[in-house]
């Protein structure tokens, strides 16, 4: 047993050396590999945590939404459905939603106005996000003017923000009272935006909302199973494509290392040669380049997993904001609940180690079978 | 060793590309006996087959034709994967070109064939220490191969040949790059080899070699068959 | 001669640094926890006060900014072949509808 670990650690040794005989060479390939593994595990971390964050905290979101369709488009609902639906049996409460978008052109960015049920908000009065506390550096008993789509300025006084680990959720979100609302809007009187109900028992979603789709057969009716699933699929395609592009990567790296360890020059034979004339075994030279893909491989996942981590639960993804942003100049300044399953490092190690390696082991076997003799020729 | 010759051959034949039209008979029925501790060299132009017999002798290549017997064993018919066994622990070689592996240092390649062996790791450090020690090249141990000359190299193969303590060392055209000097001081480590109970098994032609005390035997060959000796 | 480690020792060495570091990102996870719940529940406690539904990661456009809400064919505002204006496209697909009741 010992002889064997011993006998290991030699070839460890020898790879090392054959290795720092190139060190310019295999470091970078080291770093480039490394650095591929790191934005394959950052995407995957990012795409795992949001997922994981939009099921849970999404979980409390509405359970049935019901929005007037015209044209295709979403329309205002009349808020007379309203006593129509709360006749429906299993449905329990059943409310007027009133939420909008204003594009502040100051700034660039797109705010979402909303009139909240759980608090009252003085007329005249805003309680933002802090996202947008933070771009036009406002505070309590600051003001803000807002033009509205009717060319009139409204005067908000910032009567509070909502807390900052919130942004996730509502950075954007400016809470004003009704009044206020349809004034700044020009919002009809006698409609909200969409309606929420919610029902007595969760079982009957679908019995309910296919009694609300034919008591208003323009509406479309959006559960919150629907929004669940929109995010599951939103994150987990998208993800999916991000992966399978840095698979691509992946792969072209692969076919590097099998082209390193398949086109062995002259040099290299000659090595391979020499070794088994004085007393290696097939065995052990194929053990060398085990070792040589694994350790560069293992190595790179180490290192990649750790600073990915880092990047994504510690920095918040940084690098991959700009492509979160997009064009947007409001983006949430949020702190990730580390969520890491063994199935997704499992699955990060073996698109990346276990190929590496195999690509580096499969081609030399031909080169390892070489007559003991060849270098007496 | 009892009387019987500690390496023998018998009938030994050996064909490069059997069957194909590029075939080469390299050796034909050659026999040979070889004494343990002796120093023998295998004598002949280029072409005679010599440096095939060593790989036969040395168990780098099986014969086409014929018998191998070490120590009473025949291991013409073995598997390579044994004949990888006898060879690291009964045979040290020094190739025509030394063949170290550029890059790594003298140590580095001094140890090499202990290897897979995998013995304790100061014990193995210490026996490369020693081994440069006696070549007097124990102040390059830390330098790349390819810095040193021609002389330091080949006592760098030898050295590499003698980390496994075989019983037998295979030297291929050992003095074909060495000036008069250096190739005096090659047999002087032949006589130290000898003299240590090693079997020396050398190919040559040159007269400096064939001609000197301490061999004890010179098998002139040519044309893949024995031709005569001394 | 040399008398320095050996290369595998540091070669196993850093390997051992690097497990260790991959998993210190687990002790770090666990660490942070339990603030980091907490403040995942006054998200969900917010999203449940307001009527909220979606993340508000990405404002640039009304259906980047409620992928859930957002009518069936927002994806295309402009044309149905019409490339998308947002870079933010690349992560956000348009909703995916499943059958709702009957």
């Amino acid at each position: 047993m010992n002889r064997t670990i011993e006998r290991q650690r030699y070839l460890i040794d020898f790879t090392i050396a054959s290795l720092a005989r190139r060190r310019g060479r295999n470091l970078g390939l080291f770093a480039v590999y490394t650095l591929l593994v790191f934005v394959l595990a950052s995407a995957s971390l990012l795409g795992y945590g949001l997922r994981k964050e939009a099921r849970t905290v999404l979980a409390a979101s509405p359970e049935i939404l019901v929005q007037h369709l015209l044209a295709g488009r979403h329309d205002l609902i009349p808020e007379s459905h309203l006593a129509a639906l709360r006749d429906i049996r299993g449905i329990a409460a059943a409310e007027g939603r009133l939420w909008g978008y204003y594009y502040d052109a100051g700034m660039r960015a797109n705010y979402t106005l909303m009139v909240p049920s759980d608090r009252t908000i003085e007329p005249g009065t805003a309680i933002i996000g802090s996202a947008i506390a933070r771009l036009r550096n406002l505070g309590e008993g600051d003001a803000v003017h807002f033009l509205s789509p009717k060319a009139k300025m409204f005067r908000f006084g910032i009567a509070g923000t909502l807390p900052s680990e919130s942004e996730l959720v509502a950075a954007d979100v400016v809470l004003v009272s009704e009044a206020d609302f349809r004034a700044f809007f020009g919002f009809p009187a006698g409609m909200v935006t969409d309606i929420a109900v919610s029902v007595r028992n969760p079982k009957e979603v679908a019995t309910v909302s296919a009694k609300i789709s034919r008591l208003i057969v323009d509406a479309r009716v959006v559960t919150r199973d629907d929004i669940l699933r929109s995010y599951e699929s939103l994150f987990d395609w998208r993800q999916g494509m991000i992966t399978v592009l840095l698979a691509g990567a992946v792969l072209a790296f692969v076919i590097l290392a099998w082209d390193k360890a398949a086109g062995l020059s002259a040099e290299e034979r000659r090595e391979i040669g020499i070794l088994k004339a004085i007393g290696w075994e097939t065995s052990d030279v194929i053990a060398v380049k085990f070792w040589e893909g694994g350790l560069v491989s293992l190595g790179a996942f180490l290192v990649a997993y750790t600073l990915a981590y880092l990047h994504v639960f510690h920095f918040g993804g940084a690098l991959f904001a700009p492509a979160l942003k997009g064009w947007a100049t409001l983006y949430p300044d949020f702190r990730m609940v580390p969520e890491i399953s063994g199935q997704q490092i499992a699955t990060i190690f073996f698109l990346t180690v276990v190929p590496y390696t195999l690509a580096t082991i499969v081609p030399v076997w031909r080169a390892a079978i070489i007559d003991p003799d060849t270098v007496m020729r | 060793m009892t009387g019987s010759p500690f390496l023998a051959l018998q009938g030994i034949a050996k064909i490069y590309n059997e069957g194909r039209h590029n075939e080469v008979r390299a050796l034909a029925d050659i026999d040979l006996d070889l004494e343990a501790g002796k120093v023998t060299v295998l004598m002949g132009p280029s072409g005679s087959g010599k440096t095939t017999l060593l790989t036969l002798v040395g168990c780098l290549a099986r014969p086409s034709a014929g018998r191998v017997t070490l120590e009473g064993r025949d291991i013409s018919g073995m598997p390579e994967r044994f004949l990888t066994a006898i060879r690291q622990r009964t045979f040290g070689f020094v190739f025509q070109r030394f063949n170290l592996i550029p890059g790594l240092t003298v140590a580095d390649n001094v140890m090499l064939p202990a290897y897979p062996l995998g013995r304790p790791h100061p014990e193995l450090k210490a026996r490369c220490r020693e081994l440069l020690e006696m070549l007097r090249i124990g102040d390059r141990a830390d330098a790349p191969v390819q810095w040193l000359s021609g002389g330091e190299a080949q006592r760098a193969a030898i050295a590499r040949a003698l980390v496994n303590d075989p019983a037998v060392v295979i030297a291929d055209e050992p003095t074909a790059n060495l000036d008069t000097a250096l190739t005096a001081e090659f047999i002087g480590v032949v006589e130290m080899l000898k003299a240590q109970g090693k079997t020396l098994i050398l190919t040559s032609h040159d007269p400096r070699i064939c001609d000197a005390a301490v061999v004890d035997r010179v098998v002139e060959m040519r044309d893949g068959r024995i031709v005569g000796g001394r | 001669m040399r008398t320095s480690g050996r290369p595998s020792s540091k070669v196993i060495a850093l390997l051992v640094a690097g497990g260790v570091s991959c998993l210190a990102t687990l002790v770090d996870s666990t660490v942070r926890r339990d603030t980091d719940l907490a403040s995942r529940q006054s998200r969900a406690a917010l999203v449940a006060s307001l009527g909220l539904t979606d993340l508000s990661l990405f404002t640039e456009a009304r259906y980047t900014r409620h992928p859930a809400m957002a009518d069936l064919h927002s994806a295309f505002q402009d044309h149905p072949a019409a490339w998308d204006h947002f870079p933010t496209a690349a992560w956000v697909g348009p909703p995916q509808w499943g059958n709702q009741g009957e």
